[in-house]
C-alpha cells in the first residue's frame, strides 16, 4: 500500500505544484514507484511542470466518469521509469470530482504505488478538501510571508477537520516546507526567518526551499526542478526533503547567505 | 545611501512576526469554538422559530474570550413588529 501525501497551501502560487512535481521526482530517483495527481480541475498545471503537457489524452475525470481506465489515464514520466502522472482535466465542471470517485481512484493508485503525492489546488474549496481528503502526510507549502502564514495556518485547522484521518479520530501528520526563502532578506531582518515561522505554525520542518531562479528555469523547460540541475540549491534541498519523508534522518541544511565583501561591509554596519 | 538606509531604518520582520501572533491566536479561538457556535445557532434558532418567523441569518452568535471573564453574545433579529406577542402575553 501506497503512502499517501498531499500538498497543500492554502495560498496560491506559493509552490504547491512545483513542490509536487520535485518530490514525486526525488523519491522516484530514489527507485520508488511514484504517481503525482494533479487535483486542479480546470486550472491544470501539473503536466506542464512535469514536460508532459502534449501527452494528455484522458485525464481524472474521464476515469472517475468511466470514459477511460486509469492506465490509460496514467502518463509515465520521459526521464524517470518509475514516475507516473494522473493530469486533471480541463473541464469548467468543479463538481466534476466526486468523493467515491476520488476514493476509488486514490483506492487503485495506492495498491499499485509506494507514493501517491496529491497536488491541491488553492483555497479551501471542495477540490482542496477531496485533495487532502486520504492524505497520511500533509505538506503544507508556506512562503515566509504573511498571507502565506496565515493560510497555512487555516489549512492545518482544516486537516485537523476534514480528512479521513480526522474522521477516524487520527491525526494527519503535518510537515512544514519552507520555498522561496532569502536568507538575504531573512538575515536583514526584512523577511520572516525560518524559526520565525516554526514558531507560529508550530509544525515540524521537512525543508527550506531557497529562492532560486534554477526553479523557474526547470519550469520553463518542463523538468520537475529536483531532476533538472541536481546540484542546484533547490533540488538538493528537495532531495533532502524526500529522503526526510522516506524517514531517513538528514541534518537541516539552512540556505546559507553568500555575501560578497560589499554585502560582508553592510551586514557588519546594520 | 543604501549604507544610511540601513544604519537608520529599523527591520520589518518583527513587525509581520508579531501581527501573525496577533491575528493568529485571535482566529485559532474563533475558528476553534465554531463547532459550539454553529450548534448553539442552530438550537437557539429552533426555539425562536417556534414563536416567531425567524430565518437562519438572523441569529447572530459571537463569543469573545478573554480573561477573567469570556462574552457570549446573542443577537436575534425579528422581522416585524414584536408588538403583537407581547400585547398577547399582556
Amino acid at each position: 500500500m501506497a503512502k499517501i501525501i498531499t500538498v497543500t497551501s492554502g495560498k496560491g502560487g506559493v509552490g504547491k505544484t512545483t513542490t509536487t512535481a520535485a518530490i514525486g521526482a526525488a523519491l522516484a530517483r530514489t527507485g520508488d514507484k511514484v504517481v503525482v495527481v494533479d487535483f486542479d480541475v480546470g486550472l491544470r498545471n501539473l503536466d506542464l511542470i512535469m514536460g508532459a503537457e502534449r501527452r494528455v489524452v484522458y485525464d481524472f475525470v474521464n476515469v472517475i466518469q468511466g470514459d477511460a481506465r486509469l492506465p490509460q489515464a496514467l502518463i509515465k514520466d520521459k526521464r524517470l521509469d518509475s514516475l507516473f502522472l494522473l493530469p486533471a482535466s480541463q473541464t469548467r465542471d468543479k463538481d466534476a470530482l466526486t468523493e467515491e470517485g476520488v476514493d476509488k481512484v486514490i483506492g487503485d493508485l495506492s495498491r499499485h504505488f509506494d507514493w501517491v503525492i496529491c497536488d491541491s489546488p488553492a483555497g479551501i474549496e471542495r477540490g482542496a478538501t477531496l485533495a487532502m481528503r486520504h492524505a497520511e502526510i500533509a505538506i503544507v507549502v508556506t512562503n515566509p510571508e504573511v498571507s502565506s502564514v496565515r493560510d497555512s495556518d487555516r489549512i492545518v485547522g482544516i486537516l485537523d477537520a476534514k480528512t479521513l484521518k480526522a474522521e477516524r479520530g487520527e491525526t494527519v501528520d503535518k510537515r512544514l516546507l519552507l520555498t522561496r526563502y532569502d536568507p538575504v532578506r531573512a538575515a536583514r531582518g526584512d523577511m520572516l526567518k525560518t524559526e520565525d515561522v516554526l514558531e507560529i505554525l508550530s509544525l515540524p520542518l521537512l525543508g527550506i526551499v531557497p529562492e532560486s531562479p534554477d526553479v523557474l528555469k526547470a519550469s520553463n523547460m518542463g523538468v520537475p526542478v529536483s531532476i533538472n540541475d541536481p546540484n542546484s540549491a533547490p533540488a538538493r534541498a528537495y532531495h533532502d526533503a524526500a529522503l526526510r519523508l522516506k524517514g531517513e534522518d538528514i541534518a537541516m541544511e539552512t540556505p546559507r547567505q553568500r555575501l560578497g565583501l560589499f554585502g560582508k561591509f553592510l551586514r557588519r554596519a546594520a | 545611501m543604501t549604507l544610511w538606509k540601513r544604519l537608520f531604518s529599523s527591520t520589518s520582520a518583527p513587525q509581520a512576526r508579531e501581527r501573525l501572533q496577533i491575528l493568529l491566536s485571535h482566529e485559532r479561538q474563533v475558528l476553534g469554538g465554531s463547532d459550539l457556535l454553529s450548534s448553539l445557532r442552530e438550537e437557539i434558532l429552533a426555539v425562536v422559530a417556534k414563536h416567531v418567523p425567524c430565518e437562519q441569518d438572523n441569529v447572530k452568535v459571537r463569543l469573545e474570550r478573554g480573561t477573567p471573564m469570556s462574552i457570549l453574545e446573542i443577537e436575534v433579529e425579528v422581522r416585524g413588529n414584536l408588538d403583537i406577542g407581547i400585547s398577547k402575553a399582556a
